[in-house]
């Protein structure tokens, strides 16, 4: 911790060598104040170091062990890089968590965001109702994560659930989706796009932001609708898009609930579920594995930290900031 | 909410064909309410009806569901009920306690290594709760925490310690729309920075309070990955984790009562989301743009 070199918020006492008349000493307004601000900050750093930065350095550490929570901590064995490797090589059900992750990432996300932003282009005019249409699609993402809605959806696309039902009308003989391989972890894309309310409530806000003339000015220059979406309208709201993508790739990621309920917890049928997260789970808190669920941890992270660096590495290539900052 | 400047709607353009447009959200929202009418139909259909009736309503109004879900287990789903309750509104004085103190720091007062603090913070923004899960869980258990006599405190401490970034970010930009004149008035009439915060930053802070109080609930209330980690004694499971018990009773038998008791864990959200639609959507939206 840094309190070598900042004020220790302990030492508060209003006596505290208030005699000192130099601008930085103690007693002065602005050490008054930079007290106070560690007093304030205090809950904060104690979570930041108890709840945070310890236990991460800790889940290093264990990495490279081969820890179990039931063997007492001076028993751990060091395995050095043991973890990392079963992990890399040895591990196919790893890596086929990273293949399902991936997928969903890669397929849900860019749908998601393309039916956030079409309805938010749908419903970026003023008119009455346009409220209530706003608060009833973004409804579903505020259900957002729950189990109760991830149980809805699991039944909905059973064999008799009303997915079918509704097929059946138009004379297409369904199948029990959440239950084949080949469809469980598609229902679970279906759900996360369905859920397109939050991102579109931030485009509607991005897409407030364009100011008028810029469409008066292509449209004086000839431009047609789609001409004015591709050259103003989708520059414009680049900054919001790519808030929107980085956000909700990491939350396709990271997503847990809808496949531990499907799958009853254990990433099926066939493993067509197993999220990087799921695995996780299953490797520290039902097969106790905690030193290598630690790895897949860092993992996980490092992955994470890696695409969003990547994110704004390239996003200087097409997000435009209307104040000219471009670079 | 207060920093969303009220800006021009570009409604100048020409409107197309709305009564188009109009009918496509129609279909849209048809979609989207689709699986929830769905569910809340289903909660109200006999056994019989789940399996015959595709329909989205109930030929016959059966209430059963509810009743045979709410004691479908040893321990009553209102114990489940309660301990969710709990759990988030100590949260909600958890995040907007810690949360405030930490944002008035970072927004209005000068300090050593602020700036590297401040990144600090906006660093474990992103942080997966998925990183640190094992090691917290490691921690809690150490001290005796997990499955204790106040099994819950290993949900709570981490949210009285202003863990959650995202509501202290919140608020440290709502701070800054607050005039800094009203501090130097403070300061003048002879106001430290405890007096600033107790006269002139927390009244005015309400709103991000507030906002910051309905998000929090929900998210509590929704969670599941840190419930089902640190929960492990039946009376002591919350709904979200409650319900998974219904998925491990393969027969099905329990799906009207597990569909009641999915609407009814769902109220608590809705009835939020009824009463304050407005502001969260603004919250959403003056949260995600800012920054």
């Amino acid at each position: 911790m840094a309190l070598t070199t900042a004020p220790d918020p302990t030492r508060r006492g209003p006596g505290s060598g208030r005699a000192h008349p130099a601008r930085r000493g103690p007693g002065t307004i602005r050490h008054r104040e930079g007290l106070a601000a560690y007093v304030f900050l205090s809950p904060w750093l104690i979570g930041l170091m108890g709840v945070t930065a310890i236990p991460m350095l800790l889940s290093l550490y264990l990495s490279f062990t081969n820890y179990d929570i039931l063997t007492p901590f001076s028993e751990v064995e060091w395995v050095g890089l043991a973890n990392y490797e079963r992990m890399f090589t040895a591990d196919p059900s790893y890596w086929h968590a990273v293949r399902v992750t991936l997928t969903f990432a890669l397929i849900a996300v860019p749908l998601k965001l393309a039916a956030a932003l079409g309805v938010a282009l749908l419903l970026n005019r003023a008119w009455r109702g346009v409220g209530l249409f706003r608060g009833l699609f973004y409804l579903p993402s505020l259900l957002g994560g729950s189990v109760a809605l991830a149980i809805v959806w699991v039944n909905m696309f059973n064999r008799d659930g009303a997915f079918n039902s509704l097929l059946s009308l138009v004379g297409i003989e369904g199948r029990p989706w959440v239950n084949d391989p080949d469809w469980a972890l598609e229902t679970l894309m279906v759900l996360a796009i369905w859920q397109f309310g939050a991102p579109m409530v931030i485009f509607l806000a991005g897409l407030k932001q364009v100011p008028t003339e810029l469409y008066e000015a292509a449209s004086v220059d000839g431009a047609g609708r789609f001409r004015q979406f591709r050259n103003v309208t989708l520059p414009m709201l680049s900054p919001v898009i790519f808030f929107n993508l980085v956000l909700e790739t990491i939350n396709g990621f990271q997503g847990f609930t809808a496949a531990f309920v499907l799958s009853n917890g254990t990433g099926g049928p066939v493993d067509s579920t197993l999220m990087y997260t799921l695995n996780l789970y299953i490797t520290g808190f039902t097969e106790l594995q905690m030193g290598y669920a630690s790895a897949m941890a860092w993992v996980f992270l490092l992955a994470i930290a890696a695409i969003t660096a990547i994110f704004f590495s390239t996003g200087r290539f097409w997000v435009h900031y209307s104040d000219g900052e471009d670079r | 909410m207060v920093t969303a400047t009220p800006t021009p709607l570009a409604r100048r353009r020409p409107t197309g064909r709305p009564v188009l447009r109009l009918l496509i959200l129609v279909v849209i929202v048809a979609v989207v309410l689709y699986p929830l009418i769905w569910m809340v139909g289903t909660s109200v259909k006999s056994q019989e009806e789940i399996v015959n009736n595709i329909g989205l309503l109930p030929e016959r109004f059966t209430p059963g569901n509810y009743t045979a879900g709410w004691s479908n287990f040893d321990v009553s789903f209102g114990r489940f009920f309660v301990n969710s309750a709990l759990v988030s509104l100590l949260t909600v004085v958890g995040n907007g306690l810690s949360c405030l103190l930490a944002a008035y720091a970072f927004a209005r007062l000068r300090f050593r290594l602020r700036g590297m603090w401040f990144a600090v913070m906006i660093g474990t923004l992103l942080l997966p709760q998925h990183v640190l899960i094992v090691p917290q869980y490691i921690l809690f258990r150490t001290l005796g925490l997990v499955g204790g006599d106040w099994p819950y405190l290993p949900l709570l401490i981490p949210q009285f310690l202003a863990t959650e970034a995202f509501f202290v970010f919140l608020m440290v930009q709502f701070m800054r729309g607050v005039p800094r004149e009203l501090d130097e008035a403070a300061r003048i009439d002879g106001a430290g920075p405890y007096g600033i915060f107790r006269h002139i930053i927390l009244p005015l802070s309400r709103p991000a309070l507030v906002t910051t109080a309905i998000f929090s609930f929900i998210w509590t209330w929704n969670d599941f990955f840190r419930q089902l980690v640190f929960l492990s004694q039946l009376e002591d499971y919350t709904v979200p984790v409650a319900l998974t018990l219904f998925i491990d009773s393969t027969s099905q038998s329990a799906v009207g009562p597990m569909f009641a008791m999915s609407v009814l864990s769902l109220l608590p959200v809705f009835l939020f989301f009824v009463a304050f639609q407005r502001m969260l959507v603004e919250g959403i939206n003056t949260s995600g743009i800012k920054g």
